[in-house]
């Protein structure tokens, strides 16, 4: 289903799709903190888009800007070609924040009533239930419900108003594996439906999963954009791990290699050509243990791409 | 992929203003119900007014009089004032203050709700809340009290309490709009208690040292307590224009400093 959505809904740099939100040179400041710097970066109709970054990489500002919540010190800020804070554009958007307190008194049900009454053509609230997975807890209060329940309740609200543009910004934090994929289901059936959604995540599984183009986004700027093949393109190969006597500096020597680092009591070793370093592993070190040979998921071509350090600084170790 | 649904053309906003309406009601209907089950405000806001007046007014002192009115009439409206003060004050600021701070305003603000929608279901839960307390001081001081007075005085004095929600629900958007959520309580008190007991609303304004009755004269709930005083004959000599306008003059200031609160949170980034 992934593969479906990707070949439908991927769109190459220059199609045709319309750009139903944008970021042209944004940059946006915190007194002293530049939260983003010169950001370019668009949602073309139909995408889903994952901003992908650590924490504080300004990925909610990124969001809070296309929701019109912050204005930018300079650039422009564009949503269905318009001010993002036009009503208009208001009623065809949703939007799933991060939020600390819900009135909690209020129960499921009674939420989705007042935001479904804010939207020209609501989805019916019993849908909303359904879709959101909320039916057997329409009754209950906010404040009973757990962590996980809570963040659907708010994505219910997000997508109630049957907008057209969604954001959701840290969609699946404090879900547990099976709810995160209900998640995902969701989201995914929203796209089957022509929606547009522009996710943050720092679930590196999650952009993967489900972003038809993820752009990583660290220290307010925008360091790669791809489809999530071509991110982990960026980091071609495989990673190798095992327990040997080899030094660092001797690993190094061997051909191939592109990274080496020490993880506990093993070393991890990059490489595009992993069946010429092993054989020559195997064969410099005859007591070499723990052989474990994986492709560079997408954590690694994240870190690969956020990490300060050069990799030259680390072979002089 | 559909791309019909995508239109760049806004022209279907237009809202039925049956459909404004419908929210405003829902808008104010979720925040009574919020209040109403929430037992922290419930228990202080409506029964510290309700308990004095029990005590005060009805065990203690019924057969007293201060001047021509009887101590239960007098306690209708004292008590009244501080029930109405207290509910709309803790009505919208702890609210307020807690929406913002937490970021459930936020996602108010990022959807199509009418942004005055949220305010204007604050301040009316104010003022049913404030309703709902000054009736059960009538009923109370009518059916233990032995009050008695004419209808057209019951509705002119619960009709000038429950305007009198108007200056402390924006004094409350005030209080919302530059504290925190944890502080807004304490604030409220700190605020609330000092100017109830100056203005005369725990002991009668007869008794209070001379310091205070001059303090009483820039307070606002000594100039709604005493509307609500003159009704039941029990008034300083003062118009009761005089008393409105300070009333008045009070709204405006504390809508002013709110919006200076509403215009500074727009640039402000909370969480």
């Amino acid at each position: 289903m992934i593969e479906t959505l990707r070949e439908t809904a991927t769109p190459a740099p220059s199609s045709s799709l319309p750009i139903v939100a944008s970021l042209a040179s944004v940059d946006k400041s915190y007194g002293e903190v530049q939260a983003l710097c010169a950001v370019d970066f668009q949602v073309r109709a139909g995408e889903v888009v994952a901003l992908l970054g650590p924490n504080g990489a300004g990925k909610t500002t990124a969001v809070k800007l296309l929701l019109g919540l912050l204005q930018p010190n300079r650039g422009k800020v564009r949503v269905f070609g318009g001010d993002p804070v036009n009503p208009e554009n208001r009623m065809r958007t949703g939007a799933m924040l991060q939020v600390a307190k819900v009135p909690e008194t209020i129960r499921v049900r009674e939420h989705i009533d007042l935001f479904s009454s804010y939207y020209q053509r609501p989805m019916p609230v019993q849908e909303v239930l359904a879709t959101a997975g909320l039916e057997k807890l329409s009754d209950r209060k906010f404040g009973d419900l757990s962590g996980g329940q809570k963040q659907r309740v708010l994505f219910a609200l997000a997508i109630c108003g049957d907008p057209d543009l969604l954001f959701l910004d840290e969609p699946s934090v404090g879900l547990d594996v099976e709810a995160r994929r209900m998640l995902w289901n969701e989201i995914r059936g929203l796209v089957l439906r022509g929606k547009t959604v522009l996710l943050t995540t720092h679930y590196l599984q999650e952009a993967d999963a489900l972003a038809s183009r993820i752009a990583v986004i660290n220290k307010g700027r925008i360091i790669a954009e791809g489809t999530p093949a071509q991110i982990k393109a960026q980091t071609a190969g495989k990673k190798i791990r095992c327990i040997t006597q080899l030094s660092n500096n001797a690993l190094w020597q061997i051909p191939g290699v592109t990274e080496v680092k020490q993880d506990r009591e093993a070393v991890e070793l990059h490489t595009g050509q992993a069946e010429l370093v092993v054989r020559e592993l195997l064969r410099r070190d005859s007591n070499l243990a723990g052989l474990e040979v994986t492709s560079a998921g997408l954590e690694d071509a994240f870190l690969a791409l956020t990490q300060d350090t050069p990799r030259v600084a680390e072979q002089e170790n | 992929m559909s791309t019909a649904s995508i239109r760049f053309t806004g022209a279907q906003l237009a809202r039925a203003p049956r459909q404004t309406a419908m929210i405003y009601l829902k808008e104010a209907k979720y925040e009574f119900l919020k209040n109403l089950r929430l037992r922290m405000y419930t228990a202080s806001v409506l029964s510290f007014p309700i308990m004095f007046y029990v005590l005060f007014g009805l065990v203690l002192n019924a057969k007293e009089a201060i001047g021509v009115t009887r101590v239960p009439t007098y306690l209708i409206a004292t008590y009244g004032t501080f029930g109405v003060m207290g509910a709309s004050l803790f009505g919208t600021a702890a609210g307020l203050s807690s929406d913002r701070g937490l970021g459930w305003l936020q996602v108010k603000r990022a959807s199509p709700m009418p942004p005055f929608a949220y305010f204007a279901a604050k301040v009316i839960t104010s003022m049913i809340f404030s309703t709902i307390i000054v009736l059960a001081l009538f009923v109370l001081g009518f059916t233990a009290g032995a009050v008695r007075m004419p209808i057209s005085e019951i509705v002119r004095l619960l009709g000038t309490l429950v305007m009198g929600s108007l200056p402390f629900s924006a004094m409350g958007l005030a209080v919302g709009y530059f504290t925190g959520p944890n502080s807004a309580p304490a604030t409220i008190n700190l605020i609330y208690l000092p100017m109830s007991f100056c203005s005369g609303l725990w002991v009668p304004f007869l008794f209070l040292p001379k310091v205070v009755k001059q303090i009483a004269l820039v307070l606002p709930p000594f100039h709604l307590s005493q509307l609500a005083l003159g009704i039941v004959g029990a008034g300083n000599h003062e118009p009761a224009s005089t008393h409105w306008e300070v009333l008045l003059a009070f709204t405006m200031i504390c809508l002013g400093i709110a919006r200076i609160g509403f215009q500074r949170d727009q640039e402000k980034m909370y969480g």
